[in-house]
């Protein structure tokens, strides 16, 4: 480093300090991922790591080929599953909307009070998996399809809500000045200047929304919520790996298809 | 708007679909559709009102949460699924940064281009839970299982956003590095990687966060973790544990969200 300055100074990206701390960064989070890793695998029976590709190709040897006459028991279940996404959705909107417009700065009724309780209501909300919230009601409110309906609601409010309320708080205030200078009340504020701007992105979050919650509402039969996850639960459960493969395409084909039909809608409106 | 005759009366034009035939017909394909998902609920109302009285009990286990009687399995079941997050995240940044590389298609020939980008297409459609079970099923219960589901989930994510992100970088400086006549690793180097590099620390304690609140779901299906824990909770009526450990989800999420937020806006 000292006859580098008596010669021609060398361009360097970073000075000295700053290699340095970068260096103790990464440093600092490779002995954190050693330190994480030892831990996690302080219980971890190697021997059955070992095994696993010996396990891997028996289970791949036994799910082909799928049991495609299984298919005629799926109909139903997969009806189930399209309507705990469309009728949760529905339910989820319906708390959303007064959530977003107590979160949003701009429309909230009080900032100090209100809007703290709308935003904890959408953090709690988004903070906890739909597939917990469907272990919960099952618990609660017994198995079936009615579960898994309150528990996507319940998921979706907090999504539904934030983007909302982000877009509600992003609104042109010109129109909300002018609409106000014509003597209009509060509700027709909202009716007029506010809901027209916000409702192209409404209707986008709440398709969005409604496509993760297809793909959602595919396995919370897994915990006893209604649709073809209990049919995946009781397959898994008899070990009859023809009929979860058979599934897991009849999943993945749903999940396609609501993810095409979701992009095609939010296209057509933005 | 033919009309000259100046109108008195405004009315407000319908939203989204104009055409008035198209309106009718999706507003009463809409309702049909309504009546044939509601009238095929089956729904054992005799159950729902015995069960109000645990949800009111899971409401004061809620509100006042015993986090003493099962901190040893809560404390245990919360290690795991940090230490699963933290090793998970950083192998699979790891091995989506190379991935994300071959799928971005200013850099990547024609076949890498196409092997990179049906990896992450596989990655992505399988949900966490179906790998988790398949992997609980080849390695056995316990977090290594969660650890490569979260593994084999942050691959489709990061280099999805990381290959578009290296598709979207100003050309000109891409073409400056190429001028000086750098090899390619060179120009991966000295081109690509200052630029992308805020926005790849960005997502990976994006991603950080999002494995922690899989972290607590895939433990139902057996694959460790806080999950696992809850899931005992629930089976038992526990809802006070219940509570204390959601309560716990929800406060690391928050603290998750907030300290990323602010990594993100200092590193950019």
């Amino acid at each position: 480093m000292a006859t580098a300055a008596e010669e021609k100074p060398v361009w360097r990206h970073r000075t000295t300090r700053a290699q340095l701390t970068l260096w103790a960064g990464w440093l600092c989070l490779v002995a954190l991922f050693v330190y994480c890793w030892q831990v996690m695998t302080a219980d971890t029976i190697w021997a059955f790591v070992a095994d696993a590709p010996r396990q891997a190709a028996d289970i791949g040897s036994r799910m082909f080929p799928p049991r495609w006459g299984y298919i005629n028991e799926l109909w139903l279940p997969l009806w189930d599953t399209i309507n705990i996404a469309t009728l949760g959705t529905l339910l989820g909107i319906l708390f959303a909307l007064p959530v977003a417009f107590m979160a949003a700065r701009n429309t909230t009724p009080s900032v100090m009070f209100v809007r703290p309780v709308a935003l904890f209501i959408i953090v709690a909300s988004r903070s906890i998996n739909s597939l917990i919230w469907a272990l919960l009601l099952v618990s609660i409110i017994g198995p079936g399809v009615l579960a898994g309906i309150v528990a996507i609601g319940l998921r979706s409010i907090g999504f539904i809500a934030k983007l909302l309320y982000e877009a509600i708080e992003e609104i042109d205030e010109t129109q909300v000045e002018a609409v106000t200078a014509t003597g209009a009340g509060a509700a027709q504020v909202v009716d007029y200047a506010i809901v027209p701007q916000v409702l192209p992105a409404f209707f986008g979050i709440s398709v969005f929304r409604w496509d993760i919650n297809i793909r959602e509402s595919t396995i919370l039969g897994l915990v006893g919520a209604g649709g073809i996850g209990l049919q995946l639960q009781a397959s898994l459960n008899v070990l009859a790996w023809p009929q979860v493969t058979l599934i897991f395409v009849v999943i993945l084909a749903t999940v396609v298809v609501s993810e095409w039909v979701s992009a095609k809608v939010r296209h057509a409106i933005i | 708007m033919s009309d000259t005759a100046h109108p008195r009366v405004w009315r407000r034009p319908p939203v989204l679909i104009r055409d008035r035939r198209w309106r009718y017909a999706i507003y009463g394909g809409a309702l049909v559709y309504l009546i044939a998902a509601v009238g095929s609920l089956e729904v054992n109302w005799v159950r729902v009102l015995e069960g109000l009285e645990r949800g009111w009990r899971f409401i004061q286990g809620f509100l006042a949460p015993d986090f003493t009687t099962r901190w040893t399995d809560i404390s245990q079941g919360l290690v795991e699924s940090l230490t699963m997050t933290v090793t998970s995240t950083v192998v699979g940044v790891l091995i989506s940064v190379p991935i994300g590389i071959g799928a971005a298609r200013n850099i990547a020939p024609r076949a890498v281009y196409l092997v990179c980008r049906s990896i992450i297409a596989v990655s992505r459609a399988l949900q966490e839970i179906i790998i988790a079970i398949l992997f609980v099923a080849m390695f056995g219960f316990g977090p290594f299982a969660g650890f490569l589901t979260l593994s084999f989930a942050t691959i489709g994510f990061l280099a999805k956003l990381l290959a578009e992100d290296i598709e979207d970088i100003d050309e000109a400086q891409a073409e400056a590095v190429r001028a000086t006549g750098a090899s390619w690793w060179q120009l991966v180097n000295y081109a690509i990687q200052p630029q992308v590099m805020p926005r790849l620390i960005g997502l990976s304690l994006y991603r950080l966060d999002i494995n922690f609140r899989e972290s607590a779901v895939i433990g139902i299906v057996g694959a460790g973790g806080i999950g696992a824990t809850l899931n005992t909770a629930i089976d038992r009526y526990e809802f006070d544990s219940a509570g204390a450990i959601l309560l716990i989800i929800i406060a690391i999420v928050m603290v998750a969200e907030y300290s990323s937020s602010y990594v993100r806006k200092w590193v950019q």
